[in-house]
């Protein structure tokens, strides 16, 4: 922090000149950018649709409400689907995680030069796409249905809980590995006793957090034809039955409340 | 088994301790877990035919990795690529502005009681609703575009923010805090000296964090009309042309990779 | 028993931790490894049970130069050596009992240790071992419920329970408070005594090595500086050891043998 002399006396100021300059400089540019996003969104909007948005918005709520609970008893099934695909989803992740998360660890990889660049290749990939992307592609492979619910389900989570996984294990305490391997184990015990105990508490904590995540996801997979409760949805949306609309959208949101109360009680017991 | 003597044990077996003690309730959960996974699969309906016949539109896809398509529908990429990025910036500027008030409402240490309530209860919704859920909505009441995209985008990020960084300031330092406020400090002057540079390296990671995640979901908002690559990708799979889906997944992958490089780095120069 | 011969370590920084070490250890005898910090006596130990890997040098165990041996053949030789470390080491997360097990791993095959099904004299030896550092009642708790001088104890149980020949012991009391430190010392030569095994005991501390081991072996910049009685540890040998330093203090006959309190 400078200190100027000036008129024979001292002002202290944060930055120096040049500094300012070039914070300025870098607020103008972001202020700039936004504009030119701005604009792009303003020119591909039809504003007459949005100066009525309230009247929309006023007939949607009126329609939609009161929800038609009746329509409660169809919807066991897509339900039970529901939590089908999340679980299963999560289970087959997890077994695929676990060992993507061994080979992409600095400390437990058998080559840092081939192998960790692969499982870290496809941590990345099955994490950056979306779960409705995934459904859509396996759709388009293996036909619409619950099954290509879980296993999009399944590819999305896998490098979200190997990449969590490999980190936990980075971290291990290494003086634990090494007095296991001191005694004379062989490699897989000491990945049993030295590493695993380790990571056991991050691997119950990331599988019941991504299962909780896997939930929410899965209620929507059905807008693109994978099985679950978003087919009521997206069925009742084509058909403009705003009602139906309304419960499902309770009925989900049901889901997502419960499921983090239960992942947030799983995890609170095993910590 | 309170100091039992060396006697007595000796010869007898040992077992580690069960993690559920009580024996009934061990079984209880094995079965019940073992009948919920075989009722799950057999309710999944596999159609092992479909998916043998997609096992090679699958190998086909893979294929397509190989050889991706930016050319032949370059057009249709680029302008939905810039338009999912547009909506990125703009509603990661904005969500983020948003969230900075909202998060200090929602600390319970710093904000009066009604206020609190207002912003944990935004906070609540924001996150319980999921963003393809709100594209819908939002499609519904402003037609379509990037105008609900960058709506849902920028709401997704209060909930997302707000709550982290409310959790921040709730768990900061009393005593750094306390110290400002006893020099005589206003209230605003007291954020900004006592409570902002504690919380702010935390704020810029999440929030880098949060333009990651902004535009991963910009990828999927088009399925629903809400602006954004998703259109052109979903298109892509309709047609079965692989190659060019190929190509969008890679760009995908590209940006999101670039992003977490570029958020490592800024993360790294904050702390 | 254990011989090095011209043992080098230089690590990949380019620390010469190690300068032509050579040094024999007949079957049977303690010996404490003395020296600042930083003089290169972990590394010496690990170098003998190949944590770490020497530069060059021999090793031998009973006329078998470990420096040379495959990974299987290390593994039966990692058996032949106990080894005890500073912060325990244990396993925090698993129990009593599985820790001391664990030492067994190099005998028993990966599925009986996965599945926690060991031998019934392995299991026997365990409760045995416990007994004798006073830790029987705790078998079943968690490793990380215990204290400090606890955990090495059952850290002494897990190297014991291998039946070795050697104890490599890595600094046992730089982590425990003096007299939990004076008890673990005791205890350690005790046990060696009683089951005739030969130990290098790494501390830093003077006067309690020349407290309990009958040779002590001094090392500076990774060299062998002093060898010989715990006695001879004279103001100049320290001075040369560890520099310059008041030393009568530190060598003031220590005579206060408090009790070892019956363990708990
Ligand atoms: N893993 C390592 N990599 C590089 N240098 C090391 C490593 N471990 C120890 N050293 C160096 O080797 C020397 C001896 O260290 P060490 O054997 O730990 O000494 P001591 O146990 O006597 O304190 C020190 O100079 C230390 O910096
Ligand atoms: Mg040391």
């Amino acid at each position: 922090m400078p200190v100027l002399e000036r008129n024979g006396g001292h002002e202290w100021r944060r930055r120096t000149t040049g500094e300012s300059l070039i914070r300025w400089f870098g607020w103008l540019i972001g202020v700039a950018v936004f504009v030119v996003c701005w604009q792009r969104i303003s020119e591909a909007t039809t504003w007459f649709f949005v100066w009525d948005a309230p009247r929309i918005a006023d007939d949607i709520w009126s329609r939609a409400t009161p929800p038609r609970w009746e329509y409660i008893t169809q919807l066991g099934r897509p339900i039970w689907d529901t939590i089908n695909i999340a679980t299963l989803g999560t289970i087959i992740a997890l077994f695929l995680a676990v060992p993507v998360s061994f080979l992409a660890a600095r400390n437990t990889t058998p080559s840092a030069l081939f192998i960790r660049p692969i499982a870290l290749l496809i941590i990345v990939s099955t994490r950056s796409i979306n779960s409705l992307i995934w459904a859509l592609l396996l759709i388009a492979i293996i036909g619409p249905g619950v099954f290509a619910g879980v296993i999009a389900i399944a590819i999305r989570s896998i490098g979200f809980c190997a990449k969590l996984l490999y980190e936990a294990i980075e971290e291990i305490d290494q003086s634990q590995v090494e007095a296991i391997t001191a005694t004379g184990a062989s490699r897989w015990q000491v990945m049993a006793y030295g590493i695993v105990p380790q990571i056991m508490p991050a691997f119950a904590g990331i599988a019941v957090f991504r299962w909780d995540i896997n939930i929410r996801e899965s209620t929507v997979l059905g807008l693109v034809g994978a099985g679950g409760i978003g087919l009521q949805l997206s069925a009742s949306l084509n058909v403009l039955a705003w009602p139906q609309v309304s419960l499902i959208l309770l009925v989900i949101l049901a889901a997502v409340v419960i499921s983090e109360w239960v992942s947030a009680k799983v995890r609170g017991a095993i910590i | 088994m309170s100091h039992r003597e060396l006697d007595d044990m000796l010869g007898t077996k040992w077992r580690k301790p069960r993690f559920v003690p009580n024996p009934y309730l061990r079984w209880t959960l094995t079965v019940g877990f073992i009948a919920y996974l075989i009722a799950a699969y057999m309710t999944i309906d596999v159609n092992w035919a479909r998916v043998y016949e997609g096992l090679d539109r699958g190998a086909q896809f893979v294929l397509a990795f190989t050889k991706p398509d930016f050319v032949s529908r370059a057009g249709d990429i680029w302008s939905g690529l810039l338009e999912s990025v547009v909506m990125t910036v703009a509603a990661s500027v904005v969500g983020i502005l948003i969230s900075i008030p909202i998060g200090l409402g929602a600390a319970r240490n710093i904000a009066p009681m009604p206020i609190y309530l207002i912003c944990r209860g935004i906070v609540a919704i924001s996150r319980a609703l999921q963003e393809i859920i709100v594209a819908i909505l939002l499609v519904a009441i402003f037609g379509f575009g990037p105008l609900a995209g960058f709506l849902t985008l920028s709401f997704a990020t209060i909930g997302f923010l707000s709550k982290l960084l409310a959790e921040d300031i709730e768990s900061m330092d009393k005593v750094q805090a306390e110290a400002i406020r006893a020099s005589g400090a206003r209230w605003m002057q007291w954020i900004n000296y006592g409570v902002q540079p504690q919380v702010m390296p935390r704020l810029v990671g999440l929030s880098m964090y949060r333009i990651d995640i902004n535009f991963r979901e910009s990828a999927i908002l088009g399925l629903v009309g809400a602006g954004g690559i998703g259109a052109t990708l979903n298109t892509a799979f309709d047609r079965y042309e692989y190659d060019t889906a190929a190509a969008i997944l890679l760009l995908i992958i590209g940006i999101v990779m670039a992003l977490e490089y570029l958020s490592g780095i800024i993360r790294a120069r904050v702390q | 028993m254990l011989r090095l011969k011209k043992l080098v370590k230089t690590y990949k920084t380019g620390d010469q931790a190690l300068k032509s070490i050579d040094l024999d250890v007949p079957k049977g005898q303690v010996l404490a490894l003395i020296g600042p910090s930083g003089a290169g006596k972990s590394t010496m130990i690990r170098c003998i049970n190949r944590l770490v890997e020497p530069t060059s040098g021999e090793i031998l165990l009973d006329d078998v130069d470990l420096s040379k041996l495959g990974s299987g053949a290390l593994r039966k030789a990692r058996r032949e050596m106990g080894m005890i470390f500073q912060e325990y080491a244990l396993v925090e997360r698993l129990t009593v009992m599985e820790n001391v097990l664990s030492g067994r791993l190099g005998y028993v095959g990966f599925w009986r240790s996965f599945l926690r099904k060991y031998p019934q004299s392995d299991v026997d030896e365990a409760f045995r071992l416990l007994d004798r550092v006073g830790l029987l009642h705790m078998a079943d708790k968690r490793a990380d419920e215990l204290s400090g001088g606890q955990r090495q104890r059952v850290g002494i149980c897990r190297a014991l329970i291998q039946n070795p020949k050697l104890l490599l012991v890595d600094e046992p009391t730089a982590s425990l408070d003096p007299k939990t430190s004076r008890q673990i010392m005791r205890l350690i030569t005790e046990l060696c005594q009683e089951r005739g095994l030969a130990a290098i005991i790494n501390i830093h501390d003077v006067a309690l090595a020349q407290m309990f081991v009958p040779r002590v072996v001094g090392l500076r910049f990774g060299e062998i500086v002093y060898d010989g009685l715990p006695t001879g540890l004279t103001p100049d040998k320290l001075t040369e050891i560890y520099g310059e330093e008041d030393w009568e203090a530190t060598i003031e006959k220590v005579d206060d043998e408090d009790e070892i309190e019956a363990a708990e």
